[in-house]
């Protein structure tokens, strides 16, 4: 099961950032996990949102430059050693990780962790295989 | 075929002896004729005696367009009016037009020097010449007319426009040089295309293009369409017209006709001389014109001038295909380098708009340039490190197009002037 997530091209100065997501909450667009990966040069903002492509369009016709593009979402123990478990299981699988961004979910006492691995289909099956939970788009939309 | 083995085969020895000669024939001339030279000399204290070298033409001063442009019509003319055969002018299209002023002598010169270039394209007593340069004010037109004439060819007064006209006489005629701007050539090429003109029914052997800037890639596209070799000429009103110099069949470079031009290529930015395999401004001057001497013209085009032994057994020095103008010059780490190398750069890679932004800073006391691009889906990724790779892609593209290395941003879509006539391409941030 893979995630749709949407990434934005921010370039380096000031009140880029804002804009974006000034531009989602204005169209009423609810953002579940966020990250930024941040260069000295420019910046990319990564989302996850659950209507991915109304966010696309409407930040398309302000002129932004977005991608969307496959990751794997999974649900870890909000205990110590949580992560570590996942990234052991990708490593020992020999599954290289791009990034990944994580937050926690209060209700679920649950951290929740939005990865992207270098072959997305050989990711879940690792994580498959080693018992973790891969949560659905519905799932993360309706937390 | 060469027209005149004994001015164009001469050694360097004897060349140097001869331009020497006239160099200060002409500069004495200049000064005793044109109340404009007189002053200048005078006010940087430098006298035709003082011309004992060549090399001593530094001591004299430039002569610009602007200079020209101040003399409008006659000021410069060094003989009386009933001297001057006939006149020419620049287009004129920023301000007043030049007027350049020949004696017959002149027009006899210019001959020589368009039937040594049509020479070099392989024209002789039987070739067809479709002269299609405009007659008129324009130097073009005459000039081929004039050295077709002379070599004995027949020349085809056919002038600019009216393509239809042209590509009729073409078959009909069966003409076998075509003298032309190339991008008329390229023209031409399309409307034969369209008319289902088959490339056997037309005769062309070569081409003589000019009037123009134009690239080794341009002159590819013409030898393919129309089936002939393609040369480049080049010439100024100013200085005489077409017949400056010539690109011969080796097509790698122009040979100038040092005995009546002398070239030298300064630092556009100091205005010091430069030696030979070295970029600048090319500066011209007449050595045997009459009607009207011109001393050191600085004609903004930048070249290089080459010695080394041409195949084609000419000693005329040779100049390289002109790159640019020195107005559009950027000089980075003492490197020329033109806008519009960046640009062809950038139009070499896939997916990226052709609206760029250059813009020099020198930060530690050393220039660096960044290229501002405007960033697209097709260039962007969630991955920093694909990003990078993009951006250092487009770095290696510039790097091996003008020898630097810059710094390319992205900047957000729409963000960049874009060009509406001429864009604003290069923020000098230098405080030269
Ligand atoms: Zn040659």
């Amino acid at each position: 099961m893979k995630l749709k997530q949407i990434s934005v091209f921010l370039e380096n100065r000031k009140g880029r950032l804002w804009k974006a997501l000034n531009i989602l909450s204005e169209a009423k667009i609810n953002i579940r996990a966020l990250s930024i990966a941040d260069t000295s040069e420019f910046g990319i903002l990564r989302m996850i949102v659950p209507q991915p492509n109304e966010a696309i369009h409407i930040l398309e016709e302000n002129n932004f430059v977005v991608q969307i593009n496959d990751v794997i979402g999974v649900a870890v123990p909000d205990e110590p050693g949580g992560l570590d478990k996942i990234l052991g299981i990708l490593n020992k699988s020999d599954i290289n990780v791009e990034y990944l961004y994580a937050f926690v979910e209060k209700k679920r006492e649950q951290a929740m962790v939005v990865l992207k691995t270098e072959d997305i289909n050989a990711g879940i099956k690792a994580l498959k295989d080693g018992n973790i939970t891969i949560l659905s788009s519905e799932e993360i939309y309706n937390l | 075929m060469i027209w005149n083995k004994k001015a164009e085969c001469m050694s360097v020895e004897e060349k140097e002896e001869l331009q020497l000669r006239r160099l200060t024939e002409v500069v004495k001339i200049a000064y005793e004729n044109v109340n404009y030279y007189k002053k200048r000399f005078n006010e940087m204290n430098v006298h035709p005696d003082d011309i004992e070298t060549l090399e001593d033409i530094n001591k004299l001063p430039f002569t610009s367009k602007t200079d020209l442009r101040d003399a409008y019509p006659f000021g410069l003319f060094a003989v009386p009016h009933d001297e001057i055969v006939e006149v020419h002018t620049t287009s004129g299209t920023t301000g007043k037009p030049t007027v350049s002023g020949y004696t017959q002598k002149d027009l006899d010169i210019w001959g020589e020097v368009m039937a040594r270039a049509l020479t070099m394209a392989g024209a002789g007593k039987k070739d067809l010449i479709q002269n299609c340069y405009g007659y008129g004010l324009f130097t073009g037109g005459l000039g081929v007319h004039y050295g077709a004439q002379k070599i004995g060819a027949t020349v085809i007064p056919i002038s600019a426009g009216n393509t239809q006209r042209q590509i009729q006489i073409m078959q009909d005629f069966g003409s076998t040089i075509l003298t032309c701007t190339p991008s008329y050539a390229l023209h031409l090429s399309d409307v034969l295309q369209n008319n289902g003109v088959e490339p056997e029914k037309i005769s062309l052997k070569s081409g003589v293009f000019g009037a123009e800037m134009w690239t080794e890639e341009m002159r590819e596209e013409i030898e393919n369409r129309l089936n002939l070799s393609a040369l480049n000429v080049y010439g100024l009103t100013e200085i005489i017209g077409p017949g400056v110099a010539q690109e011969c069949t080796e097509k790698n470079g122009l040979h100038i006709f040092d005995d009546h031009f002398y070239p030298e290529i300064i630092d556009p930015e100091n205005l010091k001389p430069l030696s030979y395999d070295e970029k600048g401004e090319l500066v011209l001057t007449t050595l045997t014109r009459e009607g009207m001497p011109i001393i050191r013209f600085r004609t903004r085009d930048i070249t290089t001038l080459r010695r080394e032994k041409c195949e084609c057994g000419r000693t005329l020095v040779k100049m390289d295909r002109i790159t640019g103008r020195s107005d559009d010059m950027l000089k980075i780490r003492g490197v020329i380098v033109f806008p519009s190398q960046i640009e062809r750069a950038i139009l070499n890679i896939k997916g990226l708009e052709p609206h760029y932004q250059i813009i020099v800073t020198r930060p530690h006391h050393l220039d660096e340039l960044e290229v501002q691009v405007e960033a697209s889906n097709i260039l962007f990724s969630d991955e920093v490190k694909h990003i990078e790779d993009i951006k250092k892609n487009i770095e290696d593209h510039i790097h091996d197009e003008i020898g630097l290395r810059v710094n390319i941003t992205f900047v957000e879509p729409q963000s960049l002037p874009r060009s509406n006539g001429k864009a604003v391409r290069v923020i000098d941030r230098r405080n030269l």
